[in-house]
């Protein structure tokens, strides 16, 4: 990679330990992938859940937080993904003691450089969305390719690791979703019946990732006749990156740029009511016991929250099943301050803040409290669970509540 | 002669060992359960399958960002593939053999998944761009 002075003296040490440590993992990175430069970054998003972390890397964060204040603080915003704990409830879901430290000692050591504790994988929603062209160093799936679709901002998916590494020193090798030449559209899939909620939003996203199926591939999505809210298209990106590792679609008219067409881009597919549907019904599990609800993954917006409520006011949750709603703690005081927490929690609802379900330890929290099949409006969660020893069933918030108070999968 | 097989310049440390092959696809998150050493995905191809120790080939990296962290947990117990290969990787996978210090190669001619088979012998070295099969004749 060609460096410049500035980035040759970090790789030299002569600004410290920590960015020579930085810049290094970045040039690594950047090699593999054929980066010809550094591009610099307006903002850093650090996913550092504590489950991913273990003690092994968190003990990284903190060997680095020791170096002096100048030599470790961030050059740019630097802001975080959701947590594994939140500490007003974590005893509730089954949580330990020792997750909660582990927790709270990673939290000293992002605050120690300067790190922003946001804890949202929704900040283009709540804290700073960004502007068309501006390079950053996202490091969620959902937030990069919501941000590359929605806004035209451009940025890879930037791990843990990564991220930190993107704060500490500015920028980040130009690769990717950086350059022009990634951004055409690969794939072309045709829309016949518009989703009717956010969980089939999130099955088309599924349907078209897994047609995808890589990271380097970028779908064009054609006969969008209505405009999808923010929310539809949170359901729908999070989807698509979780089921393709896809990092940007276009929606031609809707999403910020051009679909210019990559030359190889084969014939349209065309997805309707019976391949959403069918997607769904991947997931049925009817009259099944019903253990866990989740509402998340991606964080409930305020919208969102107001649903919840909506659907619960007058509810009473059944004593066998557990319902948990996320939020980022932005919208949570918010929440608070509306009422939505509160008509939430008096159907026996818990409300989490800055924590994402998948990140909490799920495969712990199912062994203490005997969790097996989980319901969930998420598209996302029902492609990720599965994995930690749950079966997940993907319905629509309103179905999802009703079955929530029966106590079994309706 | 053991068969020579050319790639894209890799991360990590030359290593030897034994593959474990599958048309399917990766993540830490999605589809490990870490504290075993196995595949715990129900629908992957290798569900059930140890990967301690193994070099991992498979079709390219999937989902989320939390491999970036975990390959780095699961070398600090030595329970982690020994390498990993694949056809393309996505940036999270590379990022984190980057900080885990875990070797990873991918762009070969060819598809990997038909290219090597499982209990191959291999020896990945990532600076040259070069996996030998050891235990095959070319």
């Amino acid at each position: 990679m060609r460096l410049n002075d500035e980035e040759k003296a970090m790789v030299a040490g002569d600004v410290g330990e920590v960015r020579r440590w930085a810049i290094s993992h970045q040039i690594a990175v950047g090699e593999f992938f054929d980066a010809a430069d550094f591009v610099p970054v307006a903002q850093a998003h650090i996913m550092a859940d504590t489950e991913s972390l273990g003690e092994a890397g968190v003990r990284f964060l903190e060997g680095l937080a020791a170096a002096p204040e100048a030599e470790r603080w961030v050059r740019v915003p630097a802001i975080t993904d959701p947590r594994g704990i939140d500490f007003a409830v974590y005893r509730r879901l089954g949580q330990t003691p020792e997750m909660a430290a582990l927790e709270r000692r990673t939290i000293a050591a992002l605050r120690a450089f300067g790190v922003l504790m946001t804890d949202t994988c929704i900040n283009y929603q709540t804290i700073m969305p960004p502007v068309r062209g501006e390079h950053m160093a996202y490091g969620d799936t959902g937030v990069v390719i919501y941000s590359n679709s929605v806004f035209g901002a451009r940025s890879n998916f930037e791990g843990g690791p990564s991220a930190l590494a993107a704060a500490l020193t500015g920028r980040t090798p130009r690769y990717g979703y950086h350059l022009d030449a990634c951004r055409r559209a690969t794939r072309r899939f045709r829309l016949t019946a518009p989703p009717r909620d956010l969980s089939e939003w999130g099955a088309l996203g599924g349907i078209v990732g897994e047609v995808c199926g890589s990271y380097w591939e970028v779908p064009a999505i054609e006969g969008m006749e209505t405009v999808p809210g923010s929310d539809a298209l949170k359901h729908f990106g999070t989807a698509l990156a979780s089921f393709g590792s896809v990092a940007l679609f276009h929606m031609p008219g809707i999403t910020a740029e051009e679909a210019v067409l990559a030359e190889r881009a084969p014939a349209p597919i065309t997805i309707g009511a019976a391949e959403i549907a069918a997607f769904l019904n991947r997931y049925a599990a009817p009259d099944d016991k019903l253990d866990v609800v989740v509402f998340g993954a991606p964080q409930l917006s305020l919208f969102e929250m107001e649903a919840v409520a909506s659907a619960l006011d007058g509810q009473r949750v059944n004593p066998e099943t557990t319902v948990i709603v996320g939020t980022s703690p932005e919208i949570k005081h918010a929440a608070d301050r509306m009422g939505l927490t509160s008509r939430i929690e008096a159907s026996g609802a818990v409300v989490a803040q800055g924590i994402c379900f998948y990140q909490s330890y799920a495969r712990e929290m199912a062994e203490a409290n005997g969790w097996t099949r989980l319901m969930t409006n998420s598209a996302k969660l029902v492609n990720i669970i599965g994995g930690y020893g749950y079966r997940p069933t993907l319905a629509s918030l309103d179905r999802c509540v009703a079955s929530a108070v029966a106590g079994r999968v309706l | 002669m053991p068969i020579l097989l050319h790639c894209h310049k890799g991360i990590g440390p030359p290593v030897t060992g034994t593959a474990l092959v599958a048309a399917d696809n990766f993540s830490a998150r999605y589809d490990l359960d870490r504290s075993k050493g196995v595949f715990s995905r129900p629908t992957h191809k290798l569900f059930g399958h140890s990967y301690a120790d193994r070099i991992l080939v498979l079709d390219t990296s999937k989902g989320g960002v939390a491999t970036a962290w975990m390959l780095h947990e699961m070398a600090s117990r030595s329970v982690v593939p020994k390498a990993l290969i694949f056809n393309r990787v996505n940036p999270i996978t590379a990022q984190g053999a980057a900080f885990g210090n875990v070797t990873l190669v991918d762009g070969f001619e060819g598809d990997v998944t038909q290219l090597f088979r499982t209990g191959d012998e291999l020896r990945v070295d990532p600076a040259a761009g070069i996996v030998e099969i050891l235990n095959r004749d070319g």
